[in-house]
């Protein structure tokens, strides 16, 4: 039997023996992402914004949370009226300077979407794996909870768990990040649960999973090499779809007023604190806004792309 | 198929009571209570012996597990109670004055979505292959995408700040026509995408093949034959895009300064109002239920495969 199974490895050399490049299903993945142009684009600005996010207390020229009692509060960017480049992109109603908290706030959109998802992806592919792979009633039981979970409506979730918890405690810790984070990963990992589950129901009829169980593999062991890995694409096509979710989550939340906690700089809640001056310095709000729609753009290109590159199959009529 | 439904209506059932329950103690594990807000000035907290009169009043003083069967019983024959900060009006009155603002903006956002959705879609899948179909699937692609608050917020400021041309504040019936299309953008988008996947897989069907090799112009074969299939996905996306719409306008509504459900219910959970967090609460959960399982009855009615299947 082993000696079988690594007989399919070599016939892939085999192939490659044929003066034909070997493609695997990654490579090729990768290639055809390439020739997508706003996929690549939107790779890229989010590259762009990742390193500016990392690098956001080397970049900002001021700290972003300090009141100065020296600078002039609402002074325009440096291309109108009055604006100066010692603050190039203005200061806000508290005088803090908005480059630095735009800066800043990138930081906080990129973490608020990375972190819950991979909370997500462990939570909810582990339940799906464990799910589909036990099957029958425990699966049919599992998917219960599931489902009541995936009919509770998010946003208002999201809006009485904030507003009830982040003057506690809890809610305090980072910024109020911890309680944004708890409160996506309880949301978010039925999706992802949903997803794993199709995949390891499909998978586990397959002949290379029966063959891993005929040569002695233990069921962790199969979940974890082969059913896991075979279910990879459709999960990244999902995380590249959730990161925006919760990037625009936090944006909303914070927009209420009920997201991150002052002085923390996010873009929603910057466009939360520029809003009563949208008719006398309209340009406040519009520069948080236009990064929150441009970030939410290039994740939706690159999701797209990704989409269509993981998937050969999908509907190519899209 | 009708016994699949009746099971559909039943699972509502532990959903509603599990949104009932979380929000229940999510909103009284918060700090302060309803009040605050009558002991004048904020942060100073009431007279202690009046705070316990109030809380004898409400209930409040019960232990919390026994307030929340209280609550359960009262909800079950459909009694929701009365509001603890805007006094003498019951949650069922409030709900009544807040929906109708987000009905309206809700409603025309889905006429504006099915109106520009649909003749797009349409066109974008006749076009296949085409410089508009691919300029049609970047727009909905870029509008589906930007948030409807950002949306609103640029329309605010293009058309009120800018242009003059609508009010600022919530006043007469253009107040509605901003908020609306802030909302059904995503929706319009949404809708295109589908209605052009469908179109095109309806385009291949042997009867439309049929029609067009008995020599029917193109036109007739487009409106009769595949239209008419093309649209069974977004009649039944119709109910959950409503719902959708409706709670959507929590955000909106914040932007435009509109008295409806979502200020109502961002205000009863600043206010501490508890019964009226509860209500809104499940209202808002029944109505995006009630619209996801439109999807299965709209399924049922739309494609007689379904309906004369088991009847």
């Amino acid at each position: 039997m082993v000696v079988q199974l690594s007989g399919v490895e070599r016939s892939d050399q085999a192939v490659a023996g044929l003066d034909r490049p070997v493609r695997g299903l990654w490579s090729d993945a990768w290639r055809r992402l390439r020739k997508n142009k706003a996929a690549v684009a939107g790779l890229a600005y989010i590259g762009v914004m990742l390193v500016l996010a990392i690098f956001a207390p080397l970049l900002a020229p001021y700290d972003p949370n300090n009141i100065p009692s020296d600078a002039f509060s609402n002074t325009p960017p440096f291309w109108m009226d009055g604006g100066s480049w010692d603050h190039p992109l203005g200061t806000d109603s508290l005088a803090r300077d908005n480059l630095s908290r735009l800066l800043y706030g990138a930081r906080v959109s990129m973490i608020v979407g990375i972190v819950p998802t991979v909370i997500t992806v462990l939570i909810g592919a582990t339940y799906g794996i464990v799910s589909g792979w036990l099957g029958g009633r425990w699966d049919n039981i599992l998917m219960r909870l599931v489902d009541v979970v995936y009919a509770f409506p998010s946003l208002l979730l999201f809006i009485i768990m904030q507003a009830s918890l982040r003057d506690t405690g809890f809610g305090r810790l980072l910024g109020g990040l911890m309680l944004l984070f708890v409160a996506f990963a309880i949301t978010g990992w039925n999706g992802m649960a949903r997803l794993v589950r199709g995949q390891t129901l499909s998978l586990r009829e397959k002949e290379f999973i029966e063959a891993a169980r005929a040569v002695g593999n233990t069921p962790g062991r199969i979940m974890l090499r082969h059913v896991l890995p075979n279910s990879l694409a459709p999960i990244i096509v999902s995380v590249s779809f959730s990161i925006p979710a919760y990037i625009l989550a936090e944006a909303s939340l914070s927009f209420l007023g009920i997201g991150i906690r002052p002085p923390n700089a996010s873009w929603g809640s910057m466009v939360f604190q520029a809003f009563p001056l949208i008719t006398f310095m309209p340009i406040f709000v519009i520069m948080p806004s236009l990064l929150i729609a441009m970030i939410m753009i290039a994740f939706a290109f690159v999701g797209d792309g990704l989409r269509d590159a993981l998937d050969p199959q999908s509907d190519r009529q899209r | 198929m009708v016994r699949y439904l009746i099971n559909r209506v039943l699972w509502t059932i532990p959903v509603l009571w599990l949104v009932a329950t979380v929000t229940f103690f999510l909103m009284h594990t918060a700090p302060g209570g309803p009040w605050d807000a009558r002991s004048g000035a904020a942060g100073r907290s009431l007279d202690p012996s009046l705070e316990a009169s109030f809380n004898r009043q409400y209930g409040l003083d019960e232990p919390l597990i026994v307030q929340y069967f209280t609550y359960l019983q009262n909800s079950v024959t459909l009694n929701f109670g009365d509001s603890f900060v805007q006094q003498g009006q019951s949650v069922i009155e409030i709900i009544g004055d807040g929906f109708p603002y987000s009905a309206r903006i809700g409603l025309l956002a889905l006429v504006m979505a099915l109106g520009i959705g649909i003749p797009v879609g349409i066109l974008a899948a006749v076009k296949h292959n085409t410089m508009t179909d691919y300029a049609s699937l970047f727009v909905t692609t870029v509008s589906y995408t930007l948030p409807d608050f950002v949306i609103a917020i640029f329309l605010l400021i293009v058309f009120s700040v800018h242009l003059d041309l609508v009010p600022i504040l919530f006043t007469d019936w253009r107040s509605y026509i901003l908020p609306a299309f802030a909302l059904g953008t995503g929706s319009a988008a949404f809708i295109a995408r589908l209605t052009r996947s469908s179109v095109l897989e309806a385009m291949r069907h042997d009867h439309v093949v049929t029609a067009r090799a008995k020599g029917l112009s193109s036109r007739a074969v487009i409106s009769r034959h595949v239209v008419r299939n093309g649209m069974i996905p977004v009649i039944t996306i119709i109910g959950p895009a409503f719902a959708g719409l409706v709670t959507g306008t929590i955000i909106i509504e914040r932007v435009f300064g509109i008295p409806g459900m979502g200020r109502l219910f961002i205000d009863s959970i600043s206010t501490r109002d508890y019964p009226v967090i509860m209500g809104v609460t499940l209202f808002y959960s029944f109505f995006i239920i009630l619209g996801n399982l439109m999807v299965d009855v709209a399924y049922v009615f739309a494609d007689p495969r379904i309906r004369d299947s088991q009847g």
